[in-house]
């Protein structure tokens, strides 16, 4: 307990962002721990360069992406509280979401999830997954084999598919309505002393 | 709907009367049958040559066995008549009573049950094809992502029913309420454990009608499965204890006991493995002999069953991974027309024997000689498999809810409780009980048989008003989707990499591991490398997607316009020719052959289906790099070519080979007709043609090469036979004269819209508008097969035929795949609604 509490004592406003994200103090104790292990040369915050040292996203096609999502516009840095919100959106939906009506949106619900991964598209932030925005992670997710006319044209026939008011990209509206009941996701058995990282939309 | 259903079924039983009073002659009536024997076969008796001689003896066997598929299909349509009953009652039932039915009739008529569900049927020619196609269709994802749960259940709810109930019948006997049983400890075991399993069989049946969510029906299902090793493990053990009898039991027995479990039940894994990698290597070479994939399929599975009961391992564990690990790569290496009969040939196997089952489960009721009625045996047992059931899903799930991420809920565990429904396989095994050693088989079997007709029966037909009413989530049934597939792509690599972020290992991370694995090492060797560049699902979808609208746009072509740019006048025609004119070969034959008056045009959808597969693959390509020059002249030109490919393509089916689907490769044989016919067309057409912008897209070694504006005209030369010079002359001599009278197609020719927007710059008063093949009909030339061969599976002259263009906009952009050959791993789009009207 000691140890634990002594990690937990160098997080600053540690009630608040329990409060905010949902984590419990384990969750954010072992995320800290882990922030630390990120953060090379102990600077407190953390560069794009730090995640680039996560070898496995070096892999992932779309690692750059959701590298980029934590750093808020303009930035080259994150610092733990961010680092931690980034993440709770990963939280599965808590079970009693609906008790209280009043409160705000927490970071994990349903909505945030989606816009969350609307954001991976939406790179210039205008609120719409434009053509060539949606070509650019077709391109990334795509395999090599497709060439670039196909692309093109599963890119079209995707916003054809979502886009209702027929301005030939995909709105956050019409991002959230075409996955409103689409990925009801496979639950896995996770043990709760891990962060339960999933995106769970049911 | 009543009518039928009413009419039906005396004119089935009578049918079945028949086979009944026929059967009963030959079995109870051994001396007659021997003097008919007599009759037939011994020549001394032969006075003279006799005409037809009645041999029911030497069809008896495969006569029956086919006569009882013919009835126990004709229950199931009948059935199917009214749609009320088979949404109220499920059809396992329904099929149960059936069988009470029939099996009164069998004893009415032979005063004994002749007929009965032997183990050895059962299990060697009914069960196989069941599991085989619920682990071929399993969903592999949902099946591993909930392997944790699903054995849970399947080991340690299996060993918890088969305990408790054998332990608390043994109880209950000895505070005597059962009377005078000559039943001990061991036997109230073995029955325990082979009324432990739930069955495959009863749960799919029932469940496949309720449409519970995915996760609620993969747990119970996967249990299903698996668990029978379990339960033969479990029954062999307590078999053989009763053999050895209980002083002669000791630690080391069972330690050895559940040793051989593990042993039976992982190597029963291991032989479904390890023929599903023979399997798939298998299919990695059929390609020249692609009639025989789907047998590959059936036969090695089988072999896997056999084999692994040979080794007395696990069968149904066997061949349930042979089908789970097979189905990928199968479906991968093999042609789309072999997916598609291995897909329709499993469900016809699966779906016959279970209505067998089921029709024997009830016959087999009938049957005095097994009733031996204990009320407190039979009450109790029912009470206890029930309740033991609801206690150990209920104690399961609570310690799996601390584990998973998404709790199983309250009436989740309701349902799963309530399904552990009882079948034939537990039937099976109490059939199988040695009666000298166990002296109450009798009692078990009738016993079990209650539970059985309790549990399909009683539950099944409350299943459904019970999911209702407890508001059980239902599967939605959603439209795939290109956006749902991306997004759930795209949730993919977000939750790997933000578990690699945040440094856990979870299960996103372990799956991520095994993908790569299988990508690096399993697919080089388990797949086609053809088939393995076609792998991106994404792309599937979009090629699936396209697929249907090419399907809805044929679909409603035929419907309301009556295909009014096939007869529409000249130049839509004329386009025809000059676009198809390496198609026309194709044609023809078809055309030659099908001398009925249907014409190509009444073809049924789903042979269009079959076919279209390759066709509209080979254009993908072609139709992407021509995207800028789309327009919709060039789209309308495109379907009217698509629908002459399809509908050309499925006739190759009324020609008989044993050995090919509609290719025939001896080309010598034609090469003079065809050269005959194709020098005329081909004069006549380059006469017509002059005028015409050329494109040069279709070209074939040229695909990158756009042509000038006006794709929709695809001169006659880009369809010529380049690589072939002769060819290209002979053409053009036969359609000039086949100008001249074509007699059958003319009319069509005659009757149409006109549409103007396909052919803007041809000339229409030329008098060589008549569709090419009508020339050929005309000239009564016999198919040309060189063509067949030739076309449209070749990558180079399908780059020529189809010169196909997506609108992305419109909805019915069809699909290109530049990809002829290995067609493999798309299954087909969802089957067309019927034949056009």
């Amino acid at each position: 307990m000691g140890s634990s509490n002594s990690t937990l004592s160098k997080i600053p406003n540690l009630g608040r962002l329990i409060e905010e994200t949902g984590f419990t103090p384990a969750h954010i104790k072992r995320l800290y721990k882990r922030f630390q292990a990120l953060d090379k040369g102990n600077k407190g915050y953390l560069s794009p360069q730090d995640f680039g040292s996560v070898k496995e996203l070096a892999t992932n096609p779309i690692g750059d992406r959701i590298i980029g999502a934590f750093f808020s516009q303009g930035q080259e840095t994150v610092d733990f509280h961010s680092f931690v919100r980034i993440l709770a959106h990963f939280r599965p939906l808590d079970k009693n979401r609906a008790k209280r009506p009043d409160s705000p949106e927490p970071i994990n619900s349903r909505i945030s999830k989606l816009r969350f991964a609307f954001q991976l598209y939406d790179q210039d932030n205008d609120g719409k997954i434009s053509r060539d925005e949606l070509l650019q992670v077709l391109r990334t997710m795509l395999e090599m084999q497709v060439t670039e006319e196909q692309l093109e044209s599963i890119a079209d026939r995707t916003i054809q598919e979502a886009d209702l008011d027929g301005d030939n990209a995909i709105s956050f509206d019409e991002f959230r309505k075409v996955n409103a009941d689409t990925f009801l996701r496979i639950p896995s058995p996770v043990t709760p002393s891990q962060i339960t990282v999933w995106l769970i939309v049911l | 709907m009543k009518l039928p259903w009413g009419a039906a079924t005396p004119l089935l039983l009578a049918a079945l009367a028949g086979t009944t009073w026929a059967s009963s002659a030959h079995n109870t009536d051994p001396q007659s049958n021997t003097n008919a024997t007599n009759g037939t076969e011994g020549n001394s008796g032969l006075t003279s040559l006799p005409i037809v001689t009645w041999k029911w003896h030497h069809v008896e066997q495969p006569y029956l066995m086919a006569l009882w598929v013919l009835v126990c299909w004709l229950c199931k349509l009948v059935f199917e008549l009214n749609h009320k009953l088979t949404a109220t009652i499920p059809e396992s039932a329904l099929l149960i009573f059936i069988g009470f039915v029939l099996g009164g009739m069998i004893w009415g008529a032979d005063k004994a049950q002749t007929f009965t569900l032997t183990p050895v049927t059962f299990f060697y020619y009914l069960l196989p094809q069941i599991i085989l196609d619920a682990g071929y269709f399993m969903p592999n994802k949902l099946f591993f992502g909930n392997m944790g749960a699903i054995l849970t259940y399947a080991i340690l709810g299996t060993v918890w029913n088969a305990v408790t109930v054998g332990l608390s019948l043994w109880g209950v006997y000895l505070g005597g309420i059962m009377g005078d049983l000559k039943i001990n400890l061991l036997e109230f075991m073995l029955f325990g454990s082979l009324l432990s399993a739930v069955d495959p069989v009863a749960v799919l049946a029932v469940f496949e009608e309720v449409h519970v969510n995915e996760v609620l029906f993969i747990l119970v299902f996967g249990e299903s499965l698996l668990n029978d090793g379990v339960t033969v493990v479990l029954y062999n053990v307590c078999d053989a204890f009763v053999t050895l009898g209980a002083d002669r039991i000791n630690a080391v027995e069972i330690i050895k006991g559940i040793v051989s479990f593990l042993v039976v039940a992982f190597g029963g894994a291991l032989v479904g493995v390890v023929f599903a990698v023979l399997l798939s290597l298998l299919t990695r070479c059929t390609k020249n002999i692609q009639i025989i994939e789907p047998g590959f399929i059936f036969v090695v599975s089988y072999l896997s069953y056999l084999t692994a009961e040979m080794l007395s391992l696990s069968s149904i564990l066997a061949i349930t991974f042979c089908g789970v690990c097979c189905q990928k790569y199968v479906n991968a290496n093999m042609a789309e027309s072999s997916v598609t009969t291995v897909r329709y040939a499993m469900k016809v196997f699966a779906n016959g024997s279970e209505t067998i089952i089921f029709v024997f489960l009830g016959i087999s009721a009938i049957d005095p000689e097994i009733w031996v009625w204990n009320t407190a045996f039979i009450l109790l047992t029912l009470v206890f498999v029930l309740v033991y059931r609801i206690i150990g899903v209920f104690a399961l799930t609570w310690i799996l809810n601390r584990f998973r991420l998404i709790p199983l809920e309250i009436i989740d565990q309701v349902v799963l409780s309530y399904g552990g429904l009882r079948g034939a396989v537990a039937y099976a095994l109490a059939f199988m009980l040695d009666g000298n050693k166990v002296r109450e088989k009798n009692l078990m079997i009738s016993t079990t048989l209650i539970v059985v007709y309790f549990t399909v029966v009683l539950q099944g037909v409350t299943m459904k008003p019970l999911v209702n009413w407890l508001k059980v989530k239902r599967t939605s049934k959603t439209e795939v989707s290109l956006i749902e597939k991306l997004q759930n792509r795209a949730f993919d690599h977000i939750l790997i990499a933000i578990e690699d972020i945040s440094g856990q290992i979870g299960h996103n991370y372990m799956r991520e591991k095994w993908n790569k694995f299988e990508e690096k090492w399993l697919r080089p060797i388990l797949m086609k490398s053809s088939a393995r560049k076609k792998q991106d699902q994404l792309f599937n979808v979009f090629h699936q997607l396209n697929l249907k609208d090419a399907m809805s746009y044929v679909t409603e072509g035929e419907r309301c316009g009556s295909l009014a740019f096939v007869r529409s006048e000249n130049n839509v025609n004329l386009d025809f020719k000059k676009k198809l004119a390496s198609d026309i070969s194709d044609i023809m034959p078809d055309i030659n052959s099908d001398s009925s008056d249907t014409g190509p045009y009444t073809i049924p959808m789903t042979c269009i289906m079959q076919d279209n597969v390759p066709t509209v693959c080979l254009d993908v390509e072609e139709d992407m790099r021509g995207k800028s020059m789309r327009d919709t002249e060039n789209i309308n030109t495109h379907h009217v070519l698509q629908m002459h490919l399809y509908k050309a393509r499925k006739q190759h089916r009324h020609r008989y080979s044993r050995k090919e689907m509609g290719l025939n490769k001896d080309e010598n044989e034609v090469q003079e007709i065809f050269q005959r016919t194709m020098r005329n067309r081909l004069e006549s057409f380059k006469s017509t043609k002059m005028g015409v912008t050329q494109s040069k897209k279709i070209k074939p070694a040229k695909k990158d090469q756009i042509p000038n504006g006006k794709h929709k005209t695809h001169s006659f030369e880009d369809a010529d036979f380049s690589d072939d010079n002769v060819f290209s002359s002979d053409f053009a001599g036969g359609v000039a004269s086949g100008g001249g009278g074509p007699t059958r197609l003319s009319i069509r020719s005659g009757g149409g819209i006109e549409n103007p927007a396909f052919m803007p710059d041809v000339d229409h008063a030329s008098p060589l508008h008549t569709p090419p093949w009508s020339a050929v009909v005309d000239d009564g030339v016999a198919p040309s097969q060189r063509a067949q061969v030739q076309l449209p599976w070749s990558p180079s002259n399908a780059s020529r035929l189809t010169p196909l263009r997506i609108s992305t906009r419109s909805n019915d952009s069809f699909i290109l795949a530049d990809r002829p050959t290995a067609q493999g791993e798309q299954p087909p789009p969802s089957q067309p609604k019927s034949t056009p009207k």
